[in-house]
C-alpha cells in the first residue's frame, strides 16, 4: 500500500519553501527594473551590474528601500525552517507574504521615476518594474496563498487558494488598478490646479455631455445621450434580428442553413470599421447606390449616411451575429417537451411561443439586449468614419486624448460617464433576470420535436431576416470586389495594385517584405496568438473556481471578473495609457501591453464559455479522481481539461478572432514598433485610401477564416475521440 | 488493530441553515460491511461524504483507522468510492481508469498495468482493459468502478447507491459479488441505498436513518426481530401496527387488542398505548373462528404465483397478509378470521 502523508506540516513546509527560493531567485538574480531590448533578448545578462541589475544587487548599490521585499522572504524563513507548529507556521507564512508584497507596492507606488513623493525618501528615483520583481512579487503571493490554505478548515488545497490569489492580483492589477487612474484623473482640475471634487460634478452632468437639445430640434444632443439612443436602438435591432435568424434556424426546415451560418459568422471575423467603410461606398454622397438612384429616379444625394442612422445601420450589421450566437443557444435550449405539453393542452402554436417559449428565453433576449448595448457603447470604428457631426462617447474619449487639446481629465470624466452607463446596463439587467446570472443551459437533448412556428410568425421572419443576409451579402461582395479595383466608384478597372502595395514581397538578395502592411500583420497575429492562449488560460482557470470550488469571498471574486466585461474597451485603452505610462508598472509602446489589454478585454468570453462546458461535465468525475488520490491540479490537468476541448477551442478562437479584429482598446495602445492592423487600416481610412484598407481587411478576413479551420482540425479532431460521451457513463 | 475503522464523535453537519446531519456518533469495525438506509433527504450521502472528505464537517471529529482526519483533504483520506453515476472518466479506457489512482500516486508504469490487469480480474473484467467504458454494458461499468476504487486497496470502502442505475436481476447479481470481494479482502466497507431488502442481504451491520440522525442501528436480523420504533418495524420489511394496550404483570406483558386480553412475551415497553407489529406473513386467515380470532373482510386479493397477497378490513384496521398459495383462496368479499401466534408479536411504543 502506497499511503501519503496528511496534507499537513509536511506539505505546506515543502510548498512554501519552494516559493520561498523561486522569490530569492527572481529577487537575487534577475533583473529588478525594465530592460532595454526587452527581458527575451537576454542582454542584460551582460550587464549584471548595469541594465540587468537585480533587486539585491540595486539594493546594495543605494537603492536601499529594494531591501524591503526581503522582510518577507525572512518571516517566510523562519516558518519554512523553524519546527513551529501547522497552524502557527501558516500564520508566519500569511504574515510574510502580506509584508512582503504591502512593502513591495508601497516602494512601488512611492517612489517615482522624477523622485519620491514623501521628502522622507530624499531624491530616490526608479523606472518600471521589471522581470525580476513580477517574480519577487509571485513568490511573495504564493507564500500568502500557501499560508491561506493551512490555515482554515476548509480542504486546505493549496493549489486551489493559490488560484484564487493569482486571479484576483491579476485582476486587481490589470483591472482596478488602471481603472483607479481613471477616477483619479477625472477629479483633476483644470491648469494643472492640482486634484479636487469641486470641478467634478458639473463636469460630468455638463450639459454638453447630457444635452438634449436634438429631441426638441434645437440642436445637438450631447454624446452621453447620443450613446444610450444608439445603444438602445441598436441592443434592440440586433436582439430583435438575432431572434429572427435563430427562430428561422431551429425552428424551419428552410433550406440554405448552412450559407446562413456563414453570412452570421462573416462579420464577426471582420474589423468592425470595415462595414462602415463598405457602407461609405454604397450609401455615400458618391456610393454606389446613392449614384444609381440619382440617376434613375433623380433622388438628391444627400449625406444622410453620416451620422445616426449610417452608425446604426453599420452596428447592426457588425453585432446582429453576436445576438444570434446568443440566441441560438436559447432557442435551442428551450425544452421541446414543454412545447408539446403546451400543445397537449390546447394552446396553438401562437399561444405555445408566446406564453411558453418566449417567457423561457427571457434571460437569453436580456442577454443579447446587453451584450449589442455594451457593444455599441464601446464600438468604435463605425462612429470614427460614418459619425459626423454626430458624437459619441467612445470617440469623444479619442479625441480627449489624441485631439489637438489634449484633456486627459476630459477622457477620464467622459470614460466615467461611458462606464456608469454600461455598469448601470448591467446591473438593470441581473436585477431583471434574479440570481440566474450563469443560467446556463445544461440540457440534455430531450427527444421530443420543438413546436415549428405559426405562419404569420414565421412570415415575419423570413421577411426581416432574409432580406437582410442578402444585404450582408452584398456588402460582403463589394468588399472583396473592392480590393481588386482602382478606386472604387470612379474607376473599376481591375488592380492587384493594393494587394501589391500592402503585402508585396521582393526577391532580389533574400527575401524582402516590402509591403507596407507587413509589419502590423505580423505584429497582429504574433500578439493574437500570444494572447489567445493565455486568455483562455485565465477565463478557463477563472471559470472553474467558479463552478467547482467554494471559498470566501467567491460572490464579490465572481462580481470582480465579470466587472471587467461591463468595461468597454475605450475605457480600458485610456486606463492603461494613464496608468501604465510611468513606474512602477511601465508598459506603454511595448508589445506586451497590447497582450495584456486582450487578456482581460476578452475574458469574460472565456469565463462565459468555461462555465457552460463545466456545468455539463459531472461533478462526481472531479470527486472520483480526488477520492483515488489525485490533487486538484491532477484532477484539473488529467480529468477536466481532455474534457473540456470544445470549450478550450472556443475560448481560443474568440480570442484570437478578438485580438485581430478589435480597435477600441488597441487604438491608444499600439506604437510605431508594435503597430495592429486595426490602427493601420483606421490610419488608411482616415487618409482616404480606401482601396488598400479594403484588401488589407480581406487578407486578415481570409487569415482568420484559416485559423480558426486550423484549430478547429488541431483541437477538434481529438475532441471527437475524447468527448464523444461527456456525461459519466 | 484499529485499520480500517471509522469513527464520528458528535459530527454535525450544515449547509447553510439547513441541517443535514445532527450531532451524529458511530463506530464501525474494521472488516464489516455497514449500510447506511434510510428515507430519501435523511443525510446517507451527507454522511458517506464526511468519511470521504468530500465535505467538512461542522462540528466533531471524524476519526479513520485510529487517526483524526477531521481536517484533512480528500486526497489525503485512505478512502476509495464507487459514486452512483459510476464516474468513469469517458476519455481514459477501462485499464486507465482502474490504474488511475496508481498513476496519479507514481507508480512505475509497468506496475500500474499489472495491478490494473488484477483488479480487473478480481471483479472478472479480465481481458477488458482496451475498451472505453461507453463501450461496456452498465453492470460492467459498475464493476469497473468497483475495480478503480479497490486496487488502491483503501482502509475503506464507500460505495453511495452503487446500484441504483441496474436492473433488477443484475442487481442481485452485482451485490453478491460487491460482498464476496468486500469479504475476501477483508474491507471496511460503508454502503449506502435505500432499499432494505439490498441492506439486508449484503450487511453486517445496518444503520438506519431518519430526519438526520440514527433511528436505530444493528445487525439485519436484530432490526427485522427487535425493532425500537414503529418506523422501523414498518420500514425494515413490512408490518402492520395494531393499537394496543401494554399492561405489565409478573415477568409476562399483558395486551388489551379491542377488549381481548393476550399474553406476549418480550420485549418490555412501558405501561399504556403501544403498538403491535405484526408481520404480513405472520397472519394466519381462517374461515372459522377458533379460540381467539379478529373478523375481518377481504377488500383485495392478488394472485403473485408462489403467493397471494390480501388486504382486509377489520376492527383493528387495515390488515396485509401474505399466504402460501392454496387451491381455493379467498376472494374480496369474504368474511374470514385473523389469528396469529402470540410468540410473534412484538411491541413498540406508540
Ligand atoms: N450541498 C447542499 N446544500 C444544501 N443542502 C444540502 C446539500 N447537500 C445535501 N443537502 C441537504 O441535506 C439533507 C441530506 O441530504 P443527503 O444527500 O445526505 O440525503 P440522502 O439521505 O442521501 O438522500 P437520497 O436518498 O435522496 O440520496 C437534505 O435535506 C438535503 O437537501
Ligand atoms: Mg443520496
Amino acid at each position: 500500500m502506497t499511503g501519503q502523508a496528511p496534507f499537513g506540516t509536511f506539505h505546506m513546509t515543502r510548498t512554501a519553501g519552494l516559493w520561498l527560493l523561486i522569490g530569492l531567485a527572481g529577487y537575487a538574480l534577475l533583473p529588478w527594473y525594465m530592460v532595454a531590448g526587452g527581458f527575451w533578448s537576454l542582454r542584460w545578462i551582460m550587464a549584471p551590474l548595469g541594465d540587468g541589475a537585480s533587486g539585491l544587487t540595486h539594493s546594495l548599490q543605494g537603492k536601499v528601500w529594494l531591501a524591503l521585499p526581503l522582510t518577507g522572504f525572512a518571516i517566510a524563513a523562519v516558518a519554512v525552517l523553524g519546527r513551529a507548529s501547522q497552524l502557527t507556521t501558516a500564520r508566519l507564512l500569511v504574515l510574510a507574504g502580506t509584508v512582503g508584497l504591502a512593502l513591495l507596492v508601497a516602494q512601488g507606488l512611492l517612489v517615482l521615476r522624477d523622485g519620491p513623493r514623501l521628502a522622507l525618501l530624499g531624491t530616490a528615483s526608479q523606472t518600471g518594474m521589471g522581470a525580476g520583481a513580477a517574480v519577487t512579487a509571485t513568490g511573495l503571493l504564493f507564500l500568502l496563498t500557501t499560508g491561506i490554505s493551512s490555515l482554515g478548515r476548509g480542504r486546505g488545497d493549496a493549489f486551489v487558494t493559490g488560484l484564487v490569489g493569482l486571479v484576483v492580483a491579476l485582476v486587481a492589477v490589470f483591472v482596478f488598478y488602471p481603472m483607479a487612474f481613471v477616477l483619479v484623473r477625472a477629479f483633476e482640475l483644470r491648469d494643472g490646479a492640482g486634484f479636487g471634487i469641486s470641478q467634478f460634478l458639473p463636469r460630468f452632468f455638463d450639459p454638453n455631455v447630457w444635452g438634449m437639445a436634438c429631441f426638441r430640434g434645437t440642436g445637438y444632443c450631447g454624446p452621453a445621450i447620443n450613446s444610450v439612443a444608439l445603444g438602445v436602438m441598436t441592443g434592440a435591432g440586433t436582439t430583435a434580428l438575432g431572434l429572427a435568424f435563430a427562430l428561422i434556424f431551429t425552428r424551419t426546415q428552410f433550406r440554405a442553413k448552412r450559407l446562413l451560418r456563414v453570412l452570421t459568422i462573416l462579420p464577426i471575423i471582420t474589423p468592425p470599421f470595415v462595414i462602415g467603410l463598405a457602407l461609405i461606398l454604397l450609401f455615400g454622397r458618391s456610393g454606389t447606390f446613392t449614384t444609381f438612384f440619382a440617376d434613375a429616379f433623380g433622388w438628391e444625394k444627400t449625406r444622410w449616411l453620416y451620422g445616426f442612422w449610417g452608425v446604426w445601420l453599420a452596428q447592426m450589421l457588425s453585432f446582429t451575429p453576436i445576438a444570434f450566437l446568443v440566441l441560438i443557444g436559447v432557442v435551442e435550449g428551450v425544452s421541446p417537451s414543454m412545447e408539446e405539453a403546451s400543445q397537449t393542452l390546447d394552446a396553438d402554436r401562437w399561444q405555445t411561443f408566446r406564453f411558453v417559449s418566449l417567457p423561457l428565453m427571457r434571460p437569453g433576449l436580456a442577454n443579447a439586449f446587453l451584450l449589442g448595448f455594451i457593444e455599441s457603447l464601446a464600438d468604435f470604428g463605425n462612429p470614427l468614419v460614418l459619425g459626423g457631426n454626430f458624437n459619441v462617447l467612445s470617440t469623444e474619449i479619442y479625441f480627449a486624448i489624441v485631439g489637438t487639446i489634449a484633456d486627459p481629465a476630459k477622457a477620464a470624466i467622459l470614460s466615467l460617464v461611458l462606464l456608469s452607463l454600461t455598469l448601470s446596463a448591467f446591473v438593470i439587467q441581473r436585477r431583471w433576470l434574479g440570481k440566474k446570472n450563469y443560467a446556463t443551459v445544461t440540457g440534455k437533448a430531450d427527444s421530443g420535436r420543438n413546436a415549428a412556428l405559426n405562419p404569420a410568425l414565421r412570415a415575419v421572419c423570413y421577411g426581416v431576416a432574409l432580406p437582410w443576409a442578402a444585404f450582408t451579402m452584398i456588402v460582403y461582395a463589394l468588399i472583396v470586389f473592392g480590393s481588386f479595383v482602382k478606386l472604387w466608384g470612379v474607376n473599376h478597372t481591375f488592380t492587384l495594385e493594393h494587394y501589391k502595395r500592402a503585402f508585396a514581397i521582393t526577391i532580389r538578395n533574400g527575401v524582402h517584405f516590402t509591403g507596407a502592411a507587413w509589419d502590423s500583420y505580423v505584429t497582429t497575429l504574433t500578439i493574437a496568438a500570444i494572447a489567445a492562449p493565455l486568455t483562455a488560460a485565465v477565463g478557463l482557470a477563472t471559470a472553474y473556481l467558479l463552478v467547482r470550488q467554494t471559498f470566501t469571498g467567491k460572490a464579490v471574486f465572481e462580481f470582480s471578473t465579470m466587472l471587467s466585461f461591463a468595461i468597454p474597451g475605450t475605457v480600458i485603452g485610456v486606463a492603461y495609457v494613464m496608468a501604465f505610462n510611468f513606474p512602477p508598472i511601465e508598459l506603454t509602446a511595448t508589445a506586451t501591453i497590447l497582450i495584456i489589454a486582450f487578456v482581460f478585454r476578452n475574458m469574460p468570453v472565456g469565463v462565459r464559455g468555461g462555465i457552460a462546458a463545466l456545468s455539463q461535465l459531472d461533478k462526481s468525475l472531479d470527486e472520483a479522481s480526488i477520492m483515488l488520490g489525485a490533487n486538484s491540479f491532477t484532477t484539473l490537468r488529467r480529468v477536466i481539461l481532455p474534457l473540456m476541448g470544445p470549450a478550450i477551442l472556443a475560448a481560443l478562437t474568440y480570442s484570437f478572432v478578438r485580438a485581430i479584429t478589435s480597435v477600441s482598446a488597441v487604438i491608444f495602445l499600439v506604437s510605431a514598433r508594435h503597430n495592429m492592423a486595426t490602427s493601420f487600416i483606421v490610419g488608411r481610412v482616415e487618409n482616404g485610401e480606401f482601396g488598400i484598407a479594403i484588401a488589407y481587411a480581406t487578407v486578415l478576413i481570409v487569415t482568420m477564416l484559416a485559423a480558426i479551420l486550423a484549430l478547429q482540425a488541431l483541437i477538434g479532431r481529438r475532441t471527437l475521440r475524447r468527448a464523444d460521451r461527456v456525461e459519466a457513463p | 488493530m484499529t485499520k480500517g475503522s471509522v469513527r464520528f464523535e458528535a459530527v454535525t453537519k450544515r449547509f447553510g441553515s439547513v441541517v443535514a446531519l445532527k450531532p451524529l456518533t458511530l463506530d464501525i469495525a474494521p472488516g464489516t460491511l455497514v449500510t447506511l438506509l434510510g428515507p430519501s433527504g435523511c443525510g446517507k450521502t451527507t454522511t458517506l461524504r464526511l468519511i470521504a472528505g468530500l465535505e467538512t464537517a461542522s462540528e466533531g471529529r471524524i476519526l479513520i483507522g485510529g487517526q483524526d482526519v477531521t481536517h484533512q483533504s480528500a486526497t489525503y483520506r485512505r478512502v476509495s468510492m464507487v459514486f452512483q453515476s459510476y464516474a468513469l472518466f469517458p476519455h481514459m479506457s477501462v485499464a486507465e481508469n482502474v490504474g488511475y489512482g496508481l498513476s496519479v500516486k507514481r507508480l512505475p508504469k509497468a506496475q500500474v498495468r499489472e495491478r490494473a490487469e488484477e483488479g480487473l480480474a478480481l471483479v472478472g473484467l479480465a481481458g477488458f482493459g482496451k475498451r472505453l467504458p461507453s463501450e461496456l454494458s452498465g453492470g460492467q461499468q459498475q464493476r469497473v468502478a468497483v475495480a478503480r476504487a479497490i486496487v488502491l486497496e483503501p482502509e475503506v470502502l464507500l460505495l453511495d447507491e452503487p446500484l441504483s442505475n441496474l436492473d433488477a436481476k443484475l442487481r442481485r447479481h452485482v451485490r453478491e459479488e460487491i460482498r464476496q470481494i468486500q469479504q475476501r479482502l477483508g474491507l471496511t466497507a460503508v454502503y449506502v441505498t435505500h432499499d432494505q431488502e439490498e441492506a439486508m442481504a449484503v450487511s453486517d451491520r445496518i444503520i438506519v436513518m431518519k430526519n438526520a440522525e440514527i433511528a436505530q442501528e444493528g445487525s439485519p436480523h436484530d432490526l427485522y426481530d427487535r425493532p425500537a420504533s414503529a418506523f422501523i418495524a414498518d420500514f425494515i420489511g413490512d408490518a402492520n401496527l395494531i393499537d394496543v394496550e401494554v399492561s405489565q404483570s409478573g415477568a409476562d406483558t399483558e395486551i388489551a387488542l379491542l377488549g381481548r386480553r393476550l399474553r406476549v412475551a418480550l420485549p418490555p415497553v412501558p405501561n399504556g398505548a403501544a403498538k403491535m407489529v405484526l408481520r404480513p406473513h405472520q397472519v394466519r386467515l381462517t374461515r372459522d373462528a377458533q379460540g381467539f380470532a379478529l373478523p375481518a373482510e377481504v377488500t383485495y386479493a392478488a394472485y403473485l404465483g408462489n403467493q397471494i397477497q390480501y388486504t382486509l378490513d377489520s376492527e383493528a384496521g387495515r390488515i396485509f397478509a401474505i399466504c402460501a398459495p392454496v387451491a381455493a383462496p379467498f376472494r374480496p368479499g369474504d368474511g374470514v378470521h385473523v389469528t396469529f401466534d402470540p410468540a410473534d408479536v412484538r411491541l413498540v411504543p406508540a
